[in-house]
């Protein structure tokens, strides 16, 4: 028994804390796998419409975002509270579309360049006459695969 | 010194702080959601070679105007009746027994002045320039519906489940590739007998 009694003093040993790190690290490598950067500062306002009938958007890298909405507020002395379409950080024109689409197409893999969708972000309170010119570029240079991003939630909501 | 000849240990004590800022870096930056939303595809550019004569009972005309206001088949009606129209008109199967056309799995009214077949069935659908955004997703959304709902009463049927849920495995990748490959023959035999035919018309911009 001689084993057990081999304690110097009854004071509590301190918390080992050596796997503290390892804890902290998974935490790191778990939201470091699940982090998606933001690429683009929204200059537009964006709150997206509810459906219902959503697919999820699969493999971020086969998409091109196109953000369409009002300018946020600091803009809006510069661009007017007419809406506008965001392209990578700046605005633009419907006219400037294809070539976005094109230049973004040309930065993807070959094997990607096929399957690409786009991603329209779009103000629920914007006008159907900017995405109709927006649909129009886009057949024009073939990325006929879009997907009209939305939140989940009850489409009926978009009328109120 | 506890211990001779031992080398003196590193100390780790900092670690956890420098792991701590680099959590909280990613954890500020983190945006965990995926995108998702309604997938469809536009016409192209190119108009077909040969001019195809389609039968205006096999055409569902949908208009939205400024106001969001509703015109379905020269009906104005409320957008919460548009899945149950839109369904009626595509399950009417109005071809009559014998004929080519002949639809044998519709549940519909069996009209004659409406759609012959599923897949004869247009879904035309023309908005104004000024109309709202959230308006024409919930039309695009209710349109959708109404082929998902009839999808999936005819998976299961078939299959004894939804097609939606098929649909969404098939799409995930995380699926094996021996049960895509099964998926992949069942979600094409439905989208056949639904076949979503959904053309969207250049905008006007008339009043």
């Amino acid at each position: 028994m001689s084993k057990f009694n081999k304690k110097k003093d009854a004071a509590l040993p301190a918390v080992n804390t050596a796997s503290l790190p390892d804890i902290v690290f998974m935490l790191l490598f778990f939201f470091m796998t699940v982090t998606v950067m933001k690429d683009s500062t929204l200059k537009v306002e964006n709150t997206l419409p509810n459906a219902t009938e959503i697919k999820k958007l699969e493999k971020k890298d086969r998409v091109i975002y196109i953000y369409v909405g009002k300018p946020t507020r600091e803009y809006q002395k510069l661009y007017g509270t007419e809406s506008k379409i965001q392209l990578n950080d700046k605005f633009a024109d419907a006219s400037d579309v294809g070539d976005y689409i094109l230049m973004e197409r040309a930065k993807k893999p070959q094997e990607l360049q096929n399957v690409l969708t786009t991603s329209l972000k779009v103000d629920k309170d914007a006008n159907m006459g900017i995405i109709s010119d927006i649909k129009q570029e886009l057949r024009k240079v073939n990325a006929l695969k879009v997907n009209y991003t939305t939140y989940e939630g009850d489409a009926f909501r978009n009328l109120q | 010194m506890s211990k001779r000849g031992a080398p003196p240990e590193v100390n780790a004590g900092s670690m956890a702080d420098i792991a701590f800022l680099l959590l909280i870096f990613f954890l500020v930056t983190t945006t965990i959601e995926t995108d998702a939303g309604l997938d469809r595809m536009l016409p192209p550019i190119e108009p077909p070679d040969t001019d195809v004569v389609i039968k205006q009972k096999n055409i569902f005309q949908v208009n939205i105007n400024r106001d969001g206001q509703l015109l379905a088949d020269e009906e104005l009606i409320d957008i919460k009746d548009l899945r149950a129209k839109a369904m009626a008109f595509l399950d009417n199967g109005g071809a009559p027994a014998g004929s080519p056309d002949y639809c044998n799995y519709c549940q519909g009214n069996r009209d004659p002045s409406s759609s012959d077949n599923p897949s004869k069935a247009i879904i035309s659908l023309k908005n104004d320039r000024e109309t709202k955004y959230g308006t024409y997703i919930t039309v695009q959304n209710e349109l959708v519906a109404a082929y998902n709902e009839l999808r999936n009463r005819e998976a299961q049927r078939l299959y004894k489940r939804n097609f939606t849920d098929m649909e969404a495995e098939y799409l995930n990748p995380e699926t094996s590739d021996e049960d895509k490959e099964r998926l992949k023959e069942r979600v094409k035999s439905i989208q056949d007998l639904f076949p979503m035919k959904l053309s969207e018309a250049e905008t006007s911009s008339s009043n």
